[in-house]
């Protein structure tokens, strides 16, 4: 029962066994005994409640919050036992503070929900009893063969038994799982790809064992001889493409499907701002208990008198008089903890939470940030990390596709050593002008190579061709269709690689010219026999085909096979496609079996633009201080030359290399090789320091990077970080990571960002402390795990020095004033135990107790948080020195957090100094000459606290919004209106009437406005002051750069368009 | 998800209409560019300002110090403390019903209406317990509470047997020493006739607390007891008028509104009748108190007050002290950021 009702909380996973039998449209054997499985049905559920478990399990998520938690255990104390306060006064808060989370998070799970149905409900065709029928998705069960037509998206993990085609085939697109735009060939399985009969597929009976789904899901046996690939699985989410419709056979339903399976991880990523919360938070507990205790020992060490404890006017009871000391002690000490809690800000959490949620809006109205030409707007995933945008030191930066266009041109080629180049679609050797005859390179001798150089590069990859007619399917039943379509001008190609694209788009364009002199290349049909895909590791892929064949990368080179080669290569091949275990490892090895023995033929140059305004960027963020890095996976020239063409390096920077050529240079010295690359790095170390004058730059590669971080971590750190700008090349995925890893976790602890657009930058992406993602060609999965998207580049600039400084200094302040507001609070109460003998007794009453936080103070603050701008955005993309102002979390170190406490703390006594003093032994204020009580005392404290703690954060506010002004006098509004209102009724339902026109009888009095008065402007004046004397005294470059922009706005406007308007004649070029 | 499937073949069809779906909004309020004031404190502004309000304060403060300079108050501790003043003799608790004298001279003519407070000080009436311990409901008549008066009241709500009525700790400690002013005139004591009306809140009397609504009084009272402290029943409390009696008994009001502090004064009587409306003339008074209400067991302290009030109440230099203090201040620190802001005045930014 208990483990039933842990799963449908969620907390258990499912319960599975090891193996999972799946019949054929659910045919089960006659005979024979067989354990039904129980799979999950094909709903996806994205969403984390169901109706009836929303209201436990949100609770359960919500108080494993710290500040909840502590909250719900007052409030339970505040039930159990005697308490000053009565339990709604923390009750109420908290179930504020409770409810306003949980309608946010219901209203999103609801949207998921929203969308899950959507899926849910879709239509589907479905074989049932030997028919088709149209059902909705998520009564796919396991087992059953669906149908799925041209252009429709596969329900659930399928096994593809057949296609309309003869050889069982089928193209489809897996834009919205991985973003990659190319079509895929997938594979029936072979027994069953000849059964393409509508009707047939009820004759198939077969069983299929596989392990239970894992994120491999390439590892799938077939009852009896067949394993099945990759090839033959269709991803639920893929989209069929180019082909009528196909049967495929559920294997893997709803939340088992691998897309579900996938969506999981992500995990939490907390901003500095907030450790440093939590800090304080702690900080404030302490200073709670210490008040605590401090109280329960002074009453005690009152109390020894009886006298005190228990004057003639105010016996104990018996009860009282006859509890256990220690559980009196016990008690006193749990009614002050309850007395003085609300120092803890209680609405702290959702205010953030509301602050991040709406202020997050911003990034994504930006016009800045807006794409004109891919139509693209930021996109804010998560708003947790709304404010280290402020506080970045390092930028990690993708290359490819990040700093430039990813969009590739064929520039030029190299053929048997001579160099070509792309003029107006000819192929034109160097140094060949552009109007000599036919500008082509007939030349007999070398006709063969280049021949055999563009054949290699047009066959070898992956690219696929739709056509604008829809029915018009690529080699519909020939067997020899690989794509190299020269026949038709209609063509669109599909690529997974922008690289390959341009070489065969390139070669398309060559191809035409080349034609005059060979028809036989641009007609030639190929047969493709094998693929061996490109990964990264190799970095390098291949074909086999039957006529010619070849091989390229950027450098293309071929392989002639002979019959018997072919068929030992073949066999190698397939033993380790169908081998049941390792297969990936024997995978590689055939591959490496066959990649060798290579003829070079040429190499090609394709050319990739460099981002609009990257110079800049880079250059604006080096300003604020942000040490950029670049990681890339190419080589060190190309890396280097892109690094000087967008500002990454300069011409005065002295460049240090670390590479892993140079160290097998000195190799010959009979040196182990890791102890080498810490004495190059000394010696690297050493130039860095004897020249402090120049700026310096490092190049790293992966090789020797990750020999310096195995064996020389710290002294690599500190190499590199006397270096201005540092360029990693030849850096795998994962490497990425490790770098990005590496420096997070240094002793200062910067805080890091990663940028990038492809699957390769995933990692780095979610290692740094801030992701960003560009919405790039190579598919959205960088953007899917980012916290940040943009579609540019140059974004960034704008992002971290304008939007980042605003989220930064609005939650900075935010937090502080919380922390300041509470203290004002709740230590007059503190004071208060002092003149009443710690008794516990309240100085406001609970209605207050209850409303200071979540109405008299909420909203002035809320409002602040979501518009405040120091600086005025176009100075602080013009100046990203203001950066630095608030790097290193600087509003929120241990000296402001001190000073606004201490602030609190001398506000505080002022409130209640000057309240005691005015009332003191003499409290005839009133013009009558009547008296006030208690509850008079405490509302003159409170008044003058709600007026004081709103001004402070209008002093603290540069930037009034008619919201502002609509929420901070409308909060001391509110204040009075309600408390004239709520003074004004006996309210029938409350216990006592103490606060029965106490407020009217307070304001009644002359001497209490002049008081309110003098004691608001007393609390202010020091911090006035104080404000006044730095900003001439020590004024930061943040409050220089407010007076330029006040004293001359127009000035201002022009230089910012002045500087936008610099162009930048050369327009760097990247060869790859 | 939807998205990345559109963007295939027409690409550039769709590509309109997405950008309408997609640009966003160029307002004011999403691009940040809300128009606002952007007040800076900077010594231009602030130096002014300070001025200014250093000199209002300083002008109110003169004001306010003098008003309270101008009201007249008189303070005469009674708790027999020393052996040697007439109310020794009645501070022993012993002593039941003692009658004590104090004798005081009235200089120069004290202006009326003067009120007259006692004063006690060491006393708790802001604890917790002693706070709680009442039953408003009782108090606004409701006679179900009379029968069962809230446990809050305990030790004070039943005497063991009959409930107690008023109950708690508060009504059961009511002040009970009386007073009588004399004024000697050509050698015999005149008595000062003593308002005890409007000396509590006019919503505490008229709304806040009730009798309940039976007559005679006595009757509502029946099967409940007094406060154990008290000499007479609630119902008695003043036998000279009935619209005095029960709850809304005037000093039963002013006991009933706690006081803030341990030390504390409360309105008695005021002195606003016949001759006396004008003020006490100068000449010698004695002071007739009925001394009941034991203080020494904690050493606390009572006294009576006589004071005038103005428009601000009573004797108070807090205020005017403070108003002269931060007006100078100010005014002073205005002078500061003068001289300051002459010396480092920021250079013009580039």
């Amino acid at each position: 029962m208990l483990r039933w009702i842990r799963q449908q909380l969620g907390f258990d996973p499912p319960h599975q066994s090891d193996t999972r039998t799946v019949y054929v449209a659910n045919r089960f054997p006659q005979h024979g005994h067989y354990i039904p499985q129980r799979f999950a049905d094909n709903r996806i559920i994205s969403s984390k409640y169901t109706i009836w478990n929303f209201v436990p399990k949100n609770l359960f998520e919500q108080f494993r919050r710290i500040a909840n938690f502590y909250f719900l255990i007052i409030f339970l104390v505040q039930l159990m036992i005697d308490t000053p306060t009565s339990p709604v006064t923390s009750g109420l808060p908290l179930f504020f503070v409770i409810t306003v989370t949980a309608i946010k998070q219901g209203y999103e799970d609801w949207l998921r929900y929203k969308a899950d149905n959507e899926v849910n409900g879709a239509p589907v065709f479905v074989v049932r009893s030997g028919s088709l029928v149209q059902t909705k998705s998520k009564n796919i069960r396991v087992g059953d063969i669906v149908r799925v037509a041209k252009d429709e998206t596969f329900p659930a993990d399928l096994a593809l038994l057949s296609s309309d085609r003869a050889d069982g085939t089928c193209h489809i697109t897996t834009a919205s799982l991985d973003g990659e735009t190319n079509l895929k060939t997938h594979f029936s399985v072979a027994e069953t790809l000849v059964f393409y009969i509508k009707t047939l597929p009820c004759l198939v009976c077969a069983k299929i064992l596989m392990p239970h789904p894992s994120f491999s899901v390439f590892m799938l046996l077939f009852a009896f001889v067949r394993s099945l690939g990759q090839e033959n699985l269709l991803l639920r989410g893929a989209r069929l493409k180019n082909t009528k419709e196909i049967f495929g056979v559920a294997i893997y339903t709803g939340m088992e499907s691998k897309m579900a399976l996938n969506y999981k991880c992500k995990s939490q990523k907390r901003s500095a701002v907030e450790k440093s919360m939590n800090t304080f938070l702690l900080i404030y507990l302490g200073i709670l208990l210490f008040e605590a205790i401090l109280s329960t020992i002074l009453k005690y060490a009152w109390q020894a008198e009886d006298k005190w404890d228990e004057p003639f006017y105010n016996q104990e009871t018996e009860q009282e008089r006859n509890s256990s000391p220690i559980l009196k002690f016990i008690s006193d000490f749990l009614a002050f903890l309850v007395l003085y809690n609300f120092i803890i800000p209680i609405s702290l959490y959702v205010t953030v939470e509301m602050q991040k949620f709406m202020g997050s809006f911003f990034i994504g109205w930006d016009l800045d940030l807006y794409h004109e030409e891919s139509d693209q707007k930021a996109q804010v995933n998560t708003s947790d990390l709304n404010e280290e945008l402020g506080q970045v030191e390092y930028v990690f930066t993708d290359k490819t596709g990040t700093l430039t266009e990813n969009e590739m041109h064929f520039r030029e080629c190299s053929i048997n050593g001579v160099k070509y180049r792309e003029v107006n679609g000819k192929l034109a050797p160097e140094g060949m002008t552009d109007d000599s005859p036919d500008g082509s390179i007939i030349n007999n001798d070398g006709i063969g190579d280049e021949l055999l150089f563009l054949q290699a590069v047009s066959l070898c990859h992956t690219v696929q061709i739709s056509y604008d007619q829809p029915d018009c399917l690529v080699g519909g039943g020939d067997p020899f269709a690989h794509a190299n379509g020269f026949s038709s001008s209609h063509m669109e190609y599909y690529a997974s690689s922008p690289d390959e694209k341009a070489l065969v788009e390139a070669v398309k364009r060559c191809g035409y010219v080349r034609s005059k002199v060979s028809a036989s290349l641009s007609f030639s049909r190929y047969k493709l026999l094998h693929l061996l895909e490109f990964d990264a590791d190799r970095r390098r892929m291949s074909v086999i085909l039957q006529t010619p064949s070849g091989l390229r990368t950027l450098v293309v080179a071929c392989r002639h096979f002979s019959p018997e080669e072919y068929i030992d290569v073949e066999k190698h091949l397939n033993a380790a496609r169908t081998a049941l275990q390792q297969r990936e490892e024997r995978l590689q090895e055939a591959f490496a079996y066959i990649e060798r023995d290579l003829q070079l033929l040429g190499a090609t140059g394709v050319e990739d633009k460099l981002q609009d305004k990257v110079q800049e960027t880079i250059e604006a963020l080096r300003l604020a201080g942000i040490k950029v890095w670049v990681l890339t996976g190419d080589k060190h020239e190309t890396a280097v030359s892109v690094s000087l063409s967008c500002g990454h390096f300069h011409r005065t920077m002295n460049i240090l290399e670390l590479l892993l050529e140079l160290l097998l240079v000195v190799l010959l010295v009979p040196v182990p090789i890791h102890q080498l690359s810490g004495s190059v790095l000394l010696s690297l170390f050493s130039r860095i320091k004897e020249d402090h004058v120049i700026q310096h730059g490092l190049v790293v590669d992966g090789a020797s990077l990750s020999l310096a971080l195995r064996e020389h971590e710290k002294l690599f750190m500190e190499v590199c970080k006397n270096c201005s700008a540092v360029l990693c090349c030849r850096m795998a995925p994962l490497q990425k990571a490790k770098v990005v890893r590496l420096l997070k976790t240094s002793p200062e602890k910067p805080i890091t960002l990663a940028i990038g657009d492809g699957a390769n930058d995933v990692s780095m992406i979610q290692e740094a402390h801030v992701g960003i993602g560009i919405m790039g060609k190579e598919g959205r999965q960088a953007v899917r795990n980012s916290d940040y998207a943009i579609a540019r580049f140059k974004f960034l600039a704008k992002l971290l020095l304008v939007h980042g400084h605003f989220y930064y200094i609005r939650i900075a302040t935010l937090v502080q004033y919380f922390f300041y507001k509470n203290v004002c609070f709740i230590t007059p109460q503190f004071l208060y135990q002092f003149f009443c003998l710690f008794s516990q007794q309240t100085l406001y009453d609970s209605v207050y107790l209850t409303l200071y936080n979540i109405c008299f103070t909420s909203l002035p603050i809320l409002v602040y948080s979501l518009f405040e701008q120091l600086v005025h955005p176009h100075v602080l993309q013009n100046k990203p020195a203001l950066y630095r102002d608030i790097s290193k979390n600087s509003l929120l170190s241990f000296r402001t957090f001190l000073y606004w406490t201490l602030l609190g703390f001398l506000h505080a006594f002022i409130f209640f100094f000057g309240s005691y003093i005015l009332m003191g032994e003499d409290t005839m204020l009133m013009g009558n000459g009547q008296m006030f009580g208690n509850w008079t005392f405490g509302t003159l404290v409170f008044t003058v606290m709600v007026i004081t703690v709103t001004l402070k954060l209008a002093l603290e506010t540069n930037f009034w919004t008619w919201m502002n002004h609509f929420v901070t006098w409308g909060s001391i509004a509110f204040y009075f209106i309600f408390s004239l209102f709520y003074g004004g009724i006996i309210w029938p339902f409350l216990h006592s009437q103490d606060m029965y026109f106490v407020f009217v009888q307070l304001l009644s009095s002359g001497s209490v406005w002049f008081a309110i008065i003098i004691i608001i402007i007393t609390c202010l004046f020091p911090d006035v002051v104080k404000k006044v004397f730095y900003r001439h005294l020590q004024p930061t470059s943040t409050q220089k750069s407010q007076v330029t922009w006040g004293g001359g706005a127009e000035r201002t406007r022009e230089d910012f368009h002045l500087l936008y308007c610099q162009s930048y004649p050369t327009l760097p070029v990247v060869l790859v | 998800m939807g998205k990345e499937g559109g963007c295939g073949q027409n690409k550039t069809m769709v590509k309109q209409e997405q950008e309408l779906a997609n640009r966003p909004d160029n307002t004011a309020f999403t691009q940040q560019r809300l128009p606002a004031w952007q007040p800076m404190l900077s010594a231009g502004i602030v130096i002014p300002g300070f001025v200014i309000i250093g000199l209002a304060f300083i002008g109110i403060g003169v004001a306010l110090f003098i008003t309270s300079k101008n009201i007249q108050v008189m303070e005469m501790d009674y708790t027999g403390f020393e052996p040697d003043s007439d109310c020794f003799k009645c501070s022993n608790p012993e002593e039941k019903n003692c009658v004590c004298q104090l004798d005081f001279n009235i200089s120069s003519r004290f202006e009326g209406p003067v009120f007259f407070y006692y004063g006690l000080s060491n006393y708790f009436q802001n604890y917790r317990r002693y706070g709680v311990s009442k039953d408003d409901a009782q108090l606004s008549g409701d006679l179900d509470n009379f029968k069962s008066p809230s446990d809050t009241c305990s030790p004070y709500d039943t005497d063991g047997i009959k409930p107690i009525v008023p109950c708690g700790s508060i009504a059961n400690s009511m002040f009970n020493d009386t007073f009588l002013l004399y004024r000697e005139v050509n050698g015999t004591n005149e008595l000062v006739p003593l308002d005890g009306k409007g000396i509590a809140w006019w919503t505490d009397y008229n709304v806040k607390y009730r009798n309940p609504n039976v007559t005679p009084l006595k009757e509502a009272f029946e099967g409940t007891v007094k406060p154990l402290f008290w000499p007479r029943p609630a119902y008695e409390l003043d036998t000279s008028d009935p619209n005095n009696n029960g709850f809304i008994n005037q000093d039963f009001l002013v006991w009933m509104r706690r006081a803030a502090l341990p030390d504390f004064r409360k309105l008695y009587r005021r002195i606003a009748q016949g001759d006396y409306a004008r003020g006490l003339p100068a000449g010698n008074y004695s002071l007739k108190i009925a001394y009941n209400y034991p203080v020494l067991s904690f050493q606390g302290r009572k006294k009576v007050v006589f004071s005038n009030v103005s428009w601000m109440g009573g004797r108070n230099d807090f205020l005017g002290i403070a108003y002269l203090v931060i007006g100078s201040m100010c005014v002073f620190m205005s002078i500061v950021m003068l001289i300051v802001y002459a010396k480092f005045k920021f250079p013009e930014e580039d």
